[in-house]
């Protein structure tokens, strides 16, 4: 049983690594938020009237709206006020590729592990970098261009592809959908814009990388994809923020439009400052995020590997309104000291033939609580709709909780809907039979966990399953390897 | 804003509450308008507007008066083969003289009874309907198991209801069953005729330890009907509780099952089955608290639906941080046999305690095409084929009924309609 203990202080006892924070100069907005500061924001982002008009307006919508408390989660409220809603690093000029971006800034990266340079990173990855409010870099964006690929920031799409971005902002998670989806609506400040044209297969992944440095800001991003008719992208979605004391906002909207026959393959791990041992600091992250399958035949595709962040908000839902088309979710949430995670999705099948699997792998340590809330809604015309949803949960230590509220709604009598659940610890049979052929108690308990999450993490990047691997062990270090 | 969020119009049925326990009828008058009825979308009540319903469906918020029962159709009403204690109620009222009673049974009106416990089980608090029954029942039973005594032969409360204008009735039952008792409860409702009613009943249930209760609930009335029930137990060491509710018509049901395991070693199994057809609605919420360590709960709810009938469910597990070693199992099927009938189901569980097993399972579908082809082709035509099949599919939970003259009845309740639409 000592040992058990000692696995778990071990587990307890990690620290964040991404912790650090650089100091340079930054371009801020004042503190606040008013319609001022939203004008503000737009001037310095040189947008066109219409997007500040659409601004304005998710502003006033939001105005009238109240802050959920639905979530089974328990946080001090955040003053919106006393948050700075732009913070970017100050540049003297736009830098037109890589070599002028300023080198403190690819630094930044080179400690977080990425590599700006083209030529030094793998093959196959496109990376666009987003520090605080702006992005600052995007690579390999001409070997895209020539396919006709657009992937940029969104400041830059905005200027570049207005039509693009007209009829598809707000297309899949309108203004009025929540609160923090309107917040986003009025103050976002950059994120990531891809759109893959008929029939071309993205030849390489897709990639953005958060990060928050700047103190007493929040951050607001802002992603669209979209994928036209055939078309195929895999994205990744990555991001870190340093260890400070008071809580910090992340609430971002990511939205995915896959036409006919089109797949999207969105996947993300999340690694936000998650607060100290003691619940102290960390990223409040209230994320709206939402697929449509549009047209026939497509596919909506989120994995997320989910271990920082004080408050996790976060539901990646696909709208299969295309006839046969299909909705994937794929979850691992760790939660550990005082993390509180309360994630799921929202399969609605409109469509008739559609089909949607869930899997969430909860992992709860500490003294923290993880919740699946998770919905599947088969509509009337919906006919031979499919559903599988399994959501387990793991607990470490006797003063963690998991809890699962799945709401399943059907309306249709062709639809074939499955839920399972299960909660327990790691069998102390299994402990004792791995201890048996010579396995460690720690090794066993980095075995059971690994093959726990496999289902999830094998639904990867290559690339990424590393580093989600990697994270797994260091957030319950000590009893994975 | 409608009268009856206003709660305007329940006044009529605060003034004509009796004169007795008025600490505990202030108590549910407090407690019911410091939650006021449901609003629509409130979570716990987000797929049965209840509100809305009585406020469309009422013409007349007053009390149902009692009204004559004969002989005749007590004897009409108990189940073929029943043998055991039969209590006759007309709209909640007592009616002594078409009932009798048994050895180790001690039957009293709650307003025979000082210092009430009423309340204490039910909490007025947790649920509005509860706290307006408690503000406004007229009277009703308080029954009791003597310590070591073993009923074996089931207790029926026939509950008759009628009522005209679509009046309230509020039936109130205190069960207590004492140390190493056991006895079997059938809680059945009929309605005399066609007309509207809401019946909002409360029942009680507390055992002492390694007692073993068992309470039927069947609701069978007129379609016009609208019925909220609160049923909440309170188990302790060793004892064992098992439920069976049954809703097979009614216009808007909605069934409350909580039950509290206090004391270690005990077992809660809740089971329930609806066969709704037409417009029918239910709704079926159930929270099991496990408070200690080492208790065990089980849960087994099928439904069929039919035409333009809506199934909720909706079951909680509670596992506090201190009940370690818990078992707890729970398992929602539906079918659903037509364009038009919906479910809403949404099998929950809060753990916060760690050396746990719990599981759900909760599946929506239709008939097995394969398994009817097979029926078929061995020359039993559709419509037994599909009966035989919906039969097997709410036997599971059938079975698990132990008096026979109960579950006889249902069983040719069942094979009535699988012949008809279902």
């Amino acid at each position: 049983m000592s040992k058990d203990n000692q696995i778990l202080e071990d587990l307890n006892s990690k620290e964040y690594e991404h912790g650090w924070s650089v100091n340079f100069e930054t371009d801020e907005a004042p503190l606040g938020l008013n319609e001022d500061i939203i004008r503000w924001i737009s001037t310095k982002k040189e947008e066109p009237s219409w997007l500040l008009e659409w601004r304005l307006k998710a502003f006033k919508i939001w105005q009238g709206m109240t802050e959920p408390t639905w979530a089974n989660v328990k946080y001090l409220k955040m003053d919106l006020q006393a948050l700075r809603y732009y913070s970017a690093p100050k540049q003297s000029k736009k830098p037109k590729n890589i070599n002028e971006v300023d080198p403190e800034l690819i630094a930044i990266y080179e400690r977080l592990g990425i590599s700006l340079h083209e030529q030094k990173r793998l093959q196959g990855i496109a990376i666009d970098v987003v520090l605080d409010s702006v992005s600052v870099a995007t690579t390999f964006k001409e070997t895209l261009g020539k396919l006709g690929i657009v992937f940029c920031s969104f400041s830059e799409a905005v200027k570049e592809h207005p039509e693009l971005i007209q009829k598809y902002l707000g297309s899949v998670i309108p203004m009025t959908d929540n609160y923090y989806a309107a917040l986003n609506a009025a103050v976002f400040s950059d994120g990531s814009f891809c759109y893959i044209p008929k029939g071309v297969r993205c030849p390489m992944e897709l990639s953005t990388y958060f990060r928050i440095n700047a103190a007493n800001t929040g951050q607001f991003e802002r992603t669209l994809i979209v994928a036209d008719d055939s078309s195929y992208v895999s994205y990744l979605e990555g991001c870190t923020a340093p260890q400070r004391d008071e809580n910090q906002l992340h609430a971002a909207v990511v939205e995915i439009y896959a036409g006919a026959h089109a797949e999207v393959k969105y996947s993300t791990v999340q690694n936000w400052f998650p607060g100290d041992k003691e619940g102290k600091g960390g990223i409040y992250n209230f994320v709206t995020k939402r697929g449509i399958c549009a047209g026939d035949h497509s596919k909506i595709s989120w994995t997320q590997v989910e271990t920082g962040s004080a408050i996790t908000w976060k539901y990646p839902s696909c709208i299969l309104k295309g006839d046969y088309s299909i909705g994937e979710f794929y979850s691992v949430a760790v939660t550990n000291n005082y993390q509180q995670a309360d994630t799921g999705t929202k399969m609605i099948h409109i469509g008739k033939n559609t089909k949607s699997r869930i899997v969430s792998k909860g992992i709860s340590a500490g003294k923290s609580q993880n919740s699946y809330r998770g919905q599947v809604q088969v509509m009337k015309r919906a006919h031979n709709a499919r559903n599988f949803s399994q959501c387990d949960s793991l607990l470490m230590g006797n003063q963690c909780g998991a809890h699962t509220f799945p709401y399943i709604d059907i309306a249709n009598p062709s639809a074939k809907v499955e839920h399972e659940a299960t909660t327990s610890k790691i069998g102390e049979d299994q402990i004792f039979y791995c201890n048996q052929r010579g396995i460690a108690t720690e090794d066993a308990v980095a075995l059971i966990v690994n093959g726990y999450a496999k289902e999830v993490l094998n639904q990867l990047p290559m690339e990424f399953a590393v580093e989600a691997q990697k994270l797994l062990a260091l957030t319950l270090e000590g009893s994975v390897g | 804003m409608s009268t009856l969020t206003q709660h305007e119009s329940v006044l009529g049925l605060f003034e004509a509450a009796p004169a007795t326990f008025l600490s505990l009828r202030q108590l549910g008058k407090e407690s019911f308008y410091a939650q006021g009825m449901p609003a629509l979308k409130a979570e716990e009540y987000k797929f049965t507007p209840l509100a809305k319903k009585l406020e469309s469906g009422l013409t007349d918020f007053s009390p149902a008066k009692p009204v004559k029962i004969s002989a005749d159709q007590v004897k009409s009403a108990v189940f073929t083969g029943f043998e055991g204690v039969v209590l006759v109620f007309s709209n909640g009222q007592y009616l002594p003289e078409l009932s009798n009673s048994t050895e180790g049974l001690t039957i009293n009106l709650l307003s025979e009874i000082e210092n009430t416990p009423l309340g204490s089980i039910a909490k007025p608090d947790k649920d509005p309907f509860a706290a307006l029954n408690q503000a406004t029942f007229m009277d009703g039973l308080h029954l009791s198991i003597e310590n070591k005594k073993s009923i074996e032969s089931p207790i029926l409360l026939l509950q008759f209801h009628q009522a005209q204008g679509g009046q309230v009735i509020s039936p109130r039952i205190w069960i207590e069953a004492g140390d190493f008792s056991k006895a079997t409860f059938i809680d059945y409702h009929i309605s005399v005729d066609a007309a509207p009613y809401f019946v909002n009943k409360v029942v009680e249930i507390k055992g002492g330890v390694h007692a073993n209760i068992t309470y039927h609930s069947l609701q069978e009335e007129s379609n016009q009907v609208i019925e909220v029930s609160n049923v909440v137990t309170d188990i302790q060491q060793d004892s064992q509780f098992t439920s069976t509710q049954i809703t097979l018509s009614g216009d808007m049901v909605r069934n409350n099952l909580t039950l509290n395991l206090l004391g270690s070693n005990s077992v809660g199994n809740m089971n329930g089955l609806y066969l709704l057809q037409g417009k029918t609605h239910v709704d079926n919420h159930t929270n099991v608290d496990h408070t200690i360590p080492h208790a065990e709960s089980n849960e087994l709810y099928k439904g069929i639906l039919t035409d333009q009938s809506r199934g909720v469910f909706n079951g909680k597990i509670f596992v506090r941080q201190i009940a370690q070693k818990t078992n707890a199992f729970q398992q929602n099927n539906n079918i659903l046999l037509s364009e038009d009938a919906i479910i809403n189901t949404k099998p929950q569980l809060e753990i916060w305690a760690d050396d746990v097993k719990c599981s759900h399972g909760c599946t929506v579908g239709q008939l097995d095409e394969e398994a009817l082809f097979y029926l078929q082709a061995r020359g039993i035509d559709k419509i037994t084929a599909k009966g035989l099949l919906l039969y097997a599919f709410a036997g599971e939970v059938l079975d698990k009924i132990e008096d026979d003259s109960l579950r006889n009845y249902i069983v040719n309740q069942i094979q009535n309609r699988l012949g008809s639409n279902f």
